[in-house]
């Protein structure tokens, strides 16, 4: 039932906040190679980076950050942030991008699990955001919608965003991670699931996908907190990202997935030095979560680009005096945006399907 | 941050528990649950001719309550309760005097986890229902109670205490709960995909809750747990679970209460027959088109405080907006009203319940 994606509408997009991608590049091989890979390098990384052959790649830095986006914007391409440069650049219609600390995970019969497979199946098969399946994804081989579901939402709209998971060391905050050190999910959860209209989901950026036609510009860099660090419990920038992709979806009727496919993600960082940058992130999402929960869009938002526009304004008038992380994250929108409008859409349509 | 309840004994809640099962043939399907359901209080409906004899294997604490019973008990507020159908199950919700029930099909067996392990799944109820459900903000790790997860990054602080768990959806491993048209196109499917998760609803989304595999809270939602009329003299059936869950959700959403869904998994042995199903459905396709947009857009008011009350502002909703649809739903609307009545005259204060609702058989 799913569209057939061509491997020249992919593009997988790399944000290296390490300098070694030998293990990481060479491990991903057998999903990465059919489809051309973007690198962007963390402006703060200060050594070459080292790359395995046998890829169709481009690698960016700072030097190409700075001669395509300039002085032109307020948005730091730094840190996690640098893959957002990939999203801004590719000319390809999907965007798949994972963490550069992350492996192919085994599914519970050892079989490697092929994320890119998945994320492209979960984003060529139709989303059903507007009732829950109880069987989950209807579209999965052996599964269908259950009694009870309405015939005419059997359709389903298209999915826009598609959210993985991980094994090992999952996505906890560093309170979270620091008080279960040992904590380690082995949990493989055989499910694809919509997320329904108007529930919010933390987005996280460690392995995701998303129609880059249709949703690009609403993947803002814009979050950057005073503290922010290398490790993603010291980060909330796609947290932030993923409520915005949210609002968008949901008012645009378009579709998020979440669950598989899973991916490793290998052990770093000290959750407990993490504890002093992260609690500025965990106080802010106590602000953040209701903001985004009562945010309305007009009726005549019809493109991303004008959806993104309203949310930054209501970021700056009702955020913007709360912390100055806010109002900053309200102009990073705005710039975003035209920085899409003139540098990213040359190969999309911006308005939604 | 999440505690993991599951680190100690998950309570066996034995005297706080009533398992309702609904049945017209025998109740041989019990003994495969005997290690998992023998601590426990039954109330078996009996649907159908109440002159049948019903075997109930031995050793089980239960109650039988036929429609003789029904009619005995309930007076003229009887006709709330279906016949022929398994939707009459209700009426074992109203007569309980616990605080929580699992109500169970007799075609459902004891499945196996992956690892060949036979699930309890009465246990998995029970921990769904005594940890919170998490409404308001989707956990992408799904059950943050659950042993070995937890809230993932970004999830609010001030949103981790959850919601009181109202009512748990478990699922079913080999034949699924599809309708008539999907049994017809695809009579070979089986579901084996186990799915080793639980998840919360979130609130302001619909379900189909299937009543094969179902537990909740007595005391928090009960008289929402209405299954309507269905079977004989009905123009619709295999719509009564689906009725409750909507109703359900609503007032959860309403109230602040939260729905699960997921473990545990049953095994479901018995396909019915599609033309059959497909005959009882049929109404019911064309007036659910009609009925999900109600219930996504129906609002209660904000004086409606307890779950009756609830009940009663969506039974007049009911009449006025999908009285147009089809009379059936003017009838219907009634017998919200009527089940309203039947549940206050039975579990009001002052009624003496050993006079009133004994059964007619008793293994007492």
């Amino acid at each position: 039932m799913s569209l057939a994606i061509k491997d020249d509408e992919v593009d997988i997009v790399i944000g290296a906040l390490r300098s070694d991608l030998t293990i990481f590049m060479n491990e991903w091989r057998p999903m990465f190679s059919r489809f051309h890979v973007i690198i962007v390098k963390d402006p703060d990384l200060k050594e070459e980076l080292k790359i395995p052959e046998g890829f169709n790649l481009d690698v960016y830095g700072k030097p190409d950050i700075d001669q395509v986006v300039g002085s032109s914007t307020s948005i730091l391409f730094s840190g996690y942030s640098c893959r957002y440069f990939g999203y801004l650049v590719s000319r390809k219609k999907y965007i798949i991008s994972v963490d550069d600390d992350c492996l192919p995970a085994r599914d519970p019969k050892g079989f490697l699990v092929d994320a890119v497979a998945q994320h492209i199946s979960n984003l060529t098969n139709p989303a059903t955001p507007f009732f829950f399946n109880t069987l989950y994804d209807p579209y999965a081989e052996g599964a269908d919608f259950v009694r009870g579901y309405p015939f005419s939402l059997r359709a389903g709209v298209k999915c826009a965003l598609s959210c993985g998971l991980w094994l090992n060391l999952a996505d906890h905050d560093a309170p979270t991670q620091a008080l279960k050190a040992r904590q380690r999910n082995s949990r493989y959860v055989d499910a694809v699931m919509t997320v329904p209209a108007r529930s919010l989901i933390p987005i996280s950026g460690i392995n995701i996908a998303f129609e880059r036609e249709a949703v690009g510009p609403a993947l803002v860099p814009a979050l950057k907190l005073a503290g922010e660090g290398k490790c993603r419990w010291e980060t909330m920038e796609d947290i932030w990202s993923g409520l915005c992709v949210k609002i968008v979806c949901d008012h645009l009727g378009l579709g998020v997935k979440t669950g598989l496919p899973y991916i490793w993600r290998t052990d770093r960082g000290d959750p407990i030095a993490s504890l002093k940058k992260e609690w500025e992130g965990v106080k802010l999402m106590e602000e953040v979560i209701p903001f985004f929960q009562s945010v309305r869009l007009p009726r005549e938002a019809t493109t991303v680009e004008e959806c993104i526009i309203e949310v930054a304004n209501a970021v700056k008038e009702r955020l913007g005096s709360m912390d100055p992380v806010f109002a900053r994250a309200a102009k990073a929108m705005l710039d975003w945006v035209k920085l899409w409008q003139s540098v990213g859409s040359s190969s999309s349509r911006s308005s939604a399907v | 941050m999440a505690t993991a309840p599951s680190a100690k004994l998950t309570p066996l809640l034995k005297d706080e528990l009533d398992i309702v099962i609904p049945t017209i043939r025998n109740l041989d399907f019990l003994e495969m649950w005997r290690p998992f359901f023998e601590q426990y209080h039954l109330i078996i409906v009996q649907d159908g001719d109440p002159s049948k004899k019903i075997r109930v294997p031995d050793g089980f604490d239960y109650q039988l309550y036929n429609r003789n019973d029904v009619n005995r008990i309930l007076g003229p507020n009887a006709s709330c309760i279906s016949f022929k159908d398994s939707a009459c199950r209700c009426f074992g919700y109203l007569v309980s005097k616990k605080k929580y029930i699992f109500t169970i099909d007799d075609d459902c067996f004891v499945a196996k986890d992956p690892s060949g392990k036979e699930i309890n799944a009465l246990e998995q109820h029970i921990k769904n229902l005594l940890t919170p459900s998490t409404t308001h903000f989707f956990n992408t790790l799904y059950d943050p109670y659950r042993e070995g997860a937890d809230f993932v990054r970004g999830y609010p602080f001030s949103l981790r205490e959850g919601a009181p768990t109202a009512v748990s959806h478990g699922l079913w491993l080999n034949i699924p709960d599809y309708d008539a048209p999907t049994q017809l196109v695809k009579p070979l499917e089986r579901n084996t995909r186990y799915v080793d998760a639980v998840m919360t609803v979130p609130k302001g989304t619909l379900f189909p809750m299937c009543g094969m595999n179902l537990a909740f809270d007595r005391e928090l939602i009960g008289p929402a747990m209405y299954f309507g009329l269905m079977g004989d003299g009905q123009p619709v059936g295999r719509y009564d679970d689906m009725w409750a869950g909507w109703c359900m959700k609503v007032i959860c959403d309403h109230l602040g209460l939260g729905v699960k869904t997921g473990l545990p998994y049953i095994w479901h042995s018995k396909a019915s027959n599609p033309f059959v199903n497909l005959k009882k459905e049929y109404k019911g396709i064309f007036w659910q088109e009609k009925a999900i947009p109600f219930f996504q857009s129906v609002s209660l008011p904000k004086e409606c405080s307890s779950v009756e009350k609830c009940y009663l502002a969506l039974a007049g909703e009911v009449k006025s907006k999908l009285g147009e649809v089809d009379p059936y739903f003017i009838k219907l609307a009634d017998a919200m009203v009527t089940w309203i009545e039947a549940w206050k005259m039975v579990n009001s204060p002052g009624e003496k319940p050993a006079m009133t609702s004994l059964p007619n058989a008793t293994s007492k």
